[in-house]
């Protein structure tokens, strides 16, 4: 009996992926006035282009919220200092998730920190419940889009990826990219290059950042 | 008419000024250690053709390198050096050349400032995605591009006019395509 149960649930969970999988390009039908946006900053690099991007965006894209690294104060300041100049009655939340990977960690272990921050990714989607999760590269996205997504399926919220893969990458896609091509619902490159092999993608004429 | 005349008079004679007096390089290598660039910049042949392109100051952003650059005056520059900053704007801003590794934030701040960068690729980390940009921006003909052993010969033959300004991104394109995909 529970066995049978079990095996439901997971066709009906199925099904709905690929409902989900298959709808991805589809416009948001929701006609909000505003859209909310969790950012994931990365470190360094990143986090400076994830500012501008969104620095780049009208306010009806509000309010902001961010993902950083908990080792990771620079990013902090970052983010703190461009809100700051956005003006004081903009208000945004914090999350802090564990690094899934540091530079020079070994893949092995990677799979741990990976799936710790997995972990903590369920809590952080499930209290901020974005309109757009934007992400840019770093690998602190990918456990916070596969919550996103398993949330969409479940029906828990309807958040979509805004993937924008960052300015650097020229002729090859980061693997936070490989990874999220089939997944994202808006993915943008910046270098006409990355098309050839990634066809879907969206370029805009130039550098974003 | 004759107000342009003087204004371009006056920019040519402030601009011969700071070219015969106050030229300077900065070197950066961002958070990285290289320390084979930083000896080589603060070298005796090096220096020397610094020296021939009227250039009479250098300062040096050593990082985490073991090699550091001491306050000195060899071959006619005036030597300088620090390891970092919380800001290298000001010393972007303050040079009339930049030489750093190919980081692609540093390119992007040098840039961004309007400044002549030649960029000097760490042949040790080869296959780092961080100089794909630099090439490209090399390719683009925004800066100049070379490793240690040809930096000498990219220096003396370098002409700085021909070197094309970065344009600007395009930021408004990401906010018109996101509002018209999210129909606000």
């Amino acid at each position: 009996m529970a066995f049978l149960l079990i095996t439901g649930l997971l066709v009906l969970f199925a099904i709905r992926l690929f409902y989900v999988l298959f709808h991805l390009q589809e416009k948001p039908s929701k006609s909000l006035k505003t859209r909310s946006v969790l950012a994931v900053a990365g470190s360094g690099g990143h986090t400076t282009e994830i500012v501008r991007l969104l620095s780049s965006l009208p306010s009806t894209f509000r309010p902001h919220s961010y993902v950083v690294a908990t080792s990771d104060k620079m990013s902090v300041k970052k983010i703190e200092s461009f809100e700051s100049t956005e003006g004081s009655e903009n208000k945004f939340t914090l999350y802090k998730i564990p690094r899934s990977r540091e530079v020079s960690q070994s893949w092995g272990s990677t799979i741990i920190t990976t799936f710790h921050a997995c972990l903590a990714s369920f809590p952080i989607m499930w209290k901020s419940r974005p309109d757009i999760l934007l992400c840019n590269g770093p690998g602190t996205c990918i456990p916070l889009c596969i919550v996103a997504l398993i949330y969409k399926v479940l029906g828990i919220c309807a958040t979509d990826i805004v993937f924008v893969e960052s300015m650097c990458r020229v002729t090859t896609m980061s693997l936070s990219g490989k990874i999220l091509y089939p997944f994202a619902n808006r993915f943008y490159v910046q270098w006409p290059q990355l098309l050839q092999q990634y066809p879907h993608a969206i370029y805009l004429g130039g550098r974003l950042v | 008419m004759s107000l342009l005349f003087l204004i371009l008079i006056d920019n040519s004679v402030s601009f011969r000024t700071t070219e015969i007096c106050f030229m300077s390089v900065f070197v950066t290598v961002g958070t990285t250690s290289f320390d084979e660039l930083t000896e080589l910049v603060t070298s005796e042949p090096i220096l020397k053709i610094l020296e021939t392109k009227s250039y009479s100051s250098l300062l040096v952003q050593y990082g985490r390198g073991h090699h550091q650059v001491k306050e000195c005056n060899t071959a006619g520059l005036k030597i300088n050096g620090y390891r970092y900053k919380d800001s290298i704007s000001g010393d972007i801003t303050n040079a009339d050349l930049v030489i750093s590794h190919a980081g692609a934030g540093t390119c992007l701040e040098v840039l961004g400032a309007r400044k002549p960068l030649v960029v000097v690729v760490n042949e040790k980390l080869m296959d780092n995605h961080q100089f794909e940009l630099a090439k490209q921006l090399h390719q683009d003909g925004h800066l100049l591009y070379c490793t240690c052993s040809t930096l000498g010969s990219t220096l003396s033959e370098m002409d700085l006019q021909s070197l094309e300004p970065l344009p600007a991104p395009k930021t408004n394109k990401f906010g018109e395509d996101l509002t018209l995909h999210f129909q606000l």
